[in-house]
């Protein structure tokens, strides 16, 4: 049973989270009796029906639901309308799906006060914000029925699109009653519909609307915008993070047949081409000189150097860096008689690696106003960033929102990076030309904004039963919020997310838990799962390693953590994954299981990998998954996070790991960036613990579970821990 | 300089140099986009069409080697070859964005091989990278397709 303390992390989590960024981004401006959303949203032209601003219906009764988040994959079009149709009790195959514009104050992410998708939120923030929305509809038309009928309201019913009065045999579409439910002015507050009622939410029938499209190549990304008049940019960026122009021979580029122009912008020189060959051409034979003096000088080896140098209370800090807390209790340091364990995690820096390299088309001038085609992550921020360049009303920024060929945190950062770039060369050719930027492979992994090369050092001494007593745990990592409108007053605490709060560290009675954040010129980002994408391995690679210590099973010493923590949801997803997997029963030659269980957006997963080992590396077969994601809003979308999430961190347990030397990327395409692929992908079986509660997130909790998975299965078969990732260095 | 060019059935005159790659020729003359940019050295698969019903990498094929080569992208399957009906049967596509390379790549394993093993599903798709991971469904979409061809 979930406890109202439960239900509590789940509602309040991304909100604490999220740290109201939309009232830190206009901080500066009075709010007083406005949202950030109201500011935000000045100069929009945004035309909302009489359905709201979430709900169209089309005289033949199809029903179009807006959907205010970005669909990179995650299946927004699919959960969200889900719910709308859900409480309109609409036709589900004749529902429609289509991105809402940018608008802060309609669309904005309840949970962030501005629109964007971030934190796996889409459904958890939407969830009561469209329920309403469906209710809304719905009493419009059985309010319009039964006003055309001359019957009581609460006689009607609403069953796929069709409003019917029983009693006297009339029913009629939504599309006939289309004009007398538009005229109805909707309740404030719609009566909800309890769970048990639910007949699409929670069922098989909620499948992606997108797949027709997406597997006949019709649907449209920012890469296959064309436009009249259009010219593709390509960018010759700075070879080091830091390095400026200065100075370039554009001749050779200008003879390119096909290349227009070339100039010079923030971040590099642009060729301007009619077409994408040709401003590559261009970029291939384009002389650009670097001004390198303030070019970053450091690389990834020297900082997992001085990370494990300072971690271990060596060498010198830099200028007023300093250690500061994240959870202590009682004295760590106090001596004790049980035995003690200690050990040193390193990950390197991680690129997301979209399968679509990050791109935008901009249209500036030429009286329009200023207008983006592009798969947005962040609306309101990419808004904001366009403004600032183009001088105009971030509201006024109209943004066409089209899907985008991933993302897993790319596409939303402070500087709207690729965005911004194309901005200010569409602001140079003026007119309200559109200008497409195309950055290729290595463009994009060589900008940076990786997952940030992180160093832990934990040291835990465990009583006379074997748990642990007093746990000291360091973190050294980049902060991805310093100097951001989201940064904190205290710590940037998606730095140690997934540490801090561990059930683990609940459970231990003295704990000194304490992170560094230094700075360097390397720019970081959340990457799928944020600080659990390294806090996840540490916790649960050491517990089975102290599980061992203390000659325990794995599972049990778990349980028997979760339990002194008050862990119940942990208690349950772990029970929910050893009897479906048949933990302790024995498994086939050659096999070895590894378990792992953590809690990251408001949802916990459970993981135990099968693993192999063949040629010395692990391959993983089965991996019986169970999540407790509050109410599970579309089955088959869950089970499709849980299977792509596994690979996304599969992948950075196995193979990512971004090289930098001396302040320049080193990896810049698949040959040397290596990534999963298909024949290593593990058969993933999802479990979904029944719950009432809200939604909480689907979209990364799957991601930092398997990696300690496959390393406790390694440590089972070996004795080996591992202690860096990687574990197939290239 | 005009190249003549057979794709999807149809005869195309385009006015590139010889040493274009096809996809840009594919996306930016014929406005064919299905067919996607991915890393541009083949190495992800996303930019995959059939020449004469052989999986190649377009972005690294230049348009000069293809006279009265039969060239099919994803438009040309026409939406209900049995390889996308399976794709949508089991949602597969997350972002979507490399889909239609790996569907082509399934395609001509499946022409050459109706009921492929485990290692020739490997050995057809390990060239394609999926960053969302649909890798368990796309094997499985595959397996329908030739479960589907055997009923």
């Amino acid at each position: 049973m979930n406890t109202p303390a439960d239900q509590d992390d789940v509602r309040t989590g991304p909100t604490r989270r999220q740290m109201a960024i939309g009232t830190a981004l206009v901080s500066g401006a009075l709010l007083v009796g406005c949202t950030p959303g109201d500011l935000l949203s000045v100069g929009a032209k945004t035309e909302v029906g009489a359905f709201g601003p979430f709900i169209r219906i089309a005289a033949d009764g199809v029903v179009t639901v807006v959907n205010k988040h970005i669909e990179f994959g995650q299946g927004s079009h699919a959960g969200l309308a889900a719910i709308v149709a859900e409480e309109l009790d609409a036709d589900w195959n004749r529902v429609r799906v289509e991105q809402a514009p940018a608008n802060a104050k309609l669309y904005a992410n309840t949970f962030m006060g501005v629109q964007g998708s971030g934190g796996s939120t889409a459904i958890p923030n939407s969830w009561t914000q469209l329920r309403k929305a469906g209710a809304a509809a719905r009493a419009m038309f059985t309010g319009a029925a039964a006003a055309a009928w001359s019957v009581p309201e609460a006689e009607i019913t609403v069953k796929d699109g069709v409003v019917s009065h029983a009693a006297s045999g009339k029913s009629a579409g939504f599309g006939e009653l289309l004009e007398a439910a538009a005229a109805i002015t909707p309740p404030e507050d719609p009566k909800l519909k309890p769970h048990e009622a639910f007949t699409l939410i929670g069922t098989d029938r909620v499948r992606r609307k997108d797949s027709l499209e997406k597997s006949t190549g019709k649907a449209r990304y920012t890469q296959d915008v064309a436009m009249e008049g259009m010219l593709t940019a390509v960018v010759a960026h700075a070879p080091r993070f830091g390095a400026k122009v200065s100075g370039f021979d554009d001749t050779e580029a200008r003879k390119i047949s096909g290349v227009v122009d070339v100039m010079e912008i923030p971040t590099g020189v642009a060729v301007l081409a009619k077409s994408t060959w040709a401003a590559l051409q261009g970029r291939n034979v384009l002389n650009v000189t670097w001004d390198e003096a303030g070019a970053e000088p450091v690389g990834s080896s020297e900082m997992e150097s001085r990370y494990a140098e300072w971690a271990a209370g060596q060498g010198t800090l830099p200028d007023k860096l300093k250690w500061e807390t994240f959870e202590t209790r009682g004295d760590a340091a106090a001596a004790g008689e049980g035995e003690v364990f200690e050990a040193t995690y390193h990950f390197p820096f991680l690129a997301h690696a979209t399968m679509e390299p990050m791109n935008c088309v901009a249209q500036v001038g030429g009286g329009e106003g200023v207008r983006l085609t592009v798969a947005s992550q962040s609306p309101t921020l990419d808004q904001i960033n366009t403004a600032r360049i183009t001088l105009s009303l971030p509201g006024s920024v109209q943004i066409d929102n089209l899907h985008a060929g991933g993302s897993f945190g790319r596409r939303a950062n402070f500087q709207s990076d690729f965005v911004a770039e194309c901005v200010h060369i569409a602001k140079k050719v003026g007119k309200g030309t559109p200008v497409k930027l195309v950055w290729t492979r290595e463009d994009d992994m060589a900008a940076g904004y990786f997952r940030p090369l992180t160093h832990h050092r934990v040291k835990i001494r465990l009583d006379k039963e074997g748990f642990p007593a007093a746990w000291t745990h360091r973190v050294v990592t980049q902060s991805l919020m310093k100097g951001s409108p989201m940064a904190p007053k205290g710590i940037d605490t998606s730095t140690v997310e997934g540490a801090m709060g561990s059930p683990y560290l609940k459970a231990t009675p003295a704990v000194d838990g304490q992170v560094l954040m230094p700075e360097f010129g390397i720019p970081v980002l959340w990457w799928r799962a944020v600080g659990s994408t390294h806090t996840a391995f540490v916790m649960e690679h050491t517990i089975d390693q102290l599980a061992r210590m203390s000659g325990k099973d794995p599972v049990e010493y778990r349980l028997a953590l979760f339990e002194k923590a008050g862990a119940s949801r942990h208690t349950a997803v772990l029970k929910l994954a050893a009897e479906k997997a048949g933990w302790g029963q024995p498994v086939p030659a050659g096999v070895t299981r590894g378990v792992a269980v953590h809690e990251s957006f408001g949802s916990v997963v459970a993981q135990i990998a099968d693993v192999r080992i063949v040629d010395g590396v692990p391959r993983v077969g089965r991996v019986v998954t169970a999540i407790d994601c509050g109410t599970a809003v579309a089955p088959n979308q869950i089970a499709a996070q849980m299977e792509g999430g596994t690979c996304y961190g599969l992948s950075a347990a196995l193979h990512d790991e971004m090289i930098i030397k001396a302040g320049a990327v080193e990896r810049k395409n698949f040959d040397s960036y290596r990534v999963l692929r298909n024949s290593e992908a593990p058969t993933v079986e999802t479990h979904i613990l029944p719950s009432t509660n809200p939604p909480s997130g689907v979209g990364e909790p799957a991601t930092p579970v398997i990696g300690p998975a496959v390393a406790n299965a390694v440590l089972a078969a070996t004795g080996k821990a591992t202690y860096r990732l990687p574990m197939i260095r290239a | 300089m005009a190249t003549s060019l057979e794709i999807n059935g149809r005869t195309v005159q385009v006015e590139a140099a010889p040493d274009t790659p096809l996809l840009w020729v594919l996306r930016d003359d014929v406005g064919l986009t299905g067919s996607k940019f991915g890393c541009g050295i083949g190495q992800c698969g996303a930019c995959t069409v059939l020449a004469d019903g052989a999986p190649v990498r377009s972005c690294s094929l230049p348009i000069g080697a293809l006279t009265g080569v039969r060239i099919t992208t994803i438009e040309g399957l026409g939406g209900t070859h049995p390889v996308q009906e399976a794709w949508v049967k089991l949602d597969v596509p997350q972002c979507g964005y490399c889909q239609s390379g790996q569907i082509l790549s399934a395609v001509a394993l499946l022409a050459s091989k109706a009921q492929p093993s485990e290692a020739d599903i490997d050995a057809a798709m390990d060239g394609h990278i999926c960053r969302c991971g649909a890798y368990q469904r796309i094997r499985a979409a595959i397996r329908d397709a030739a479960a589907q061809a055997r009923a």
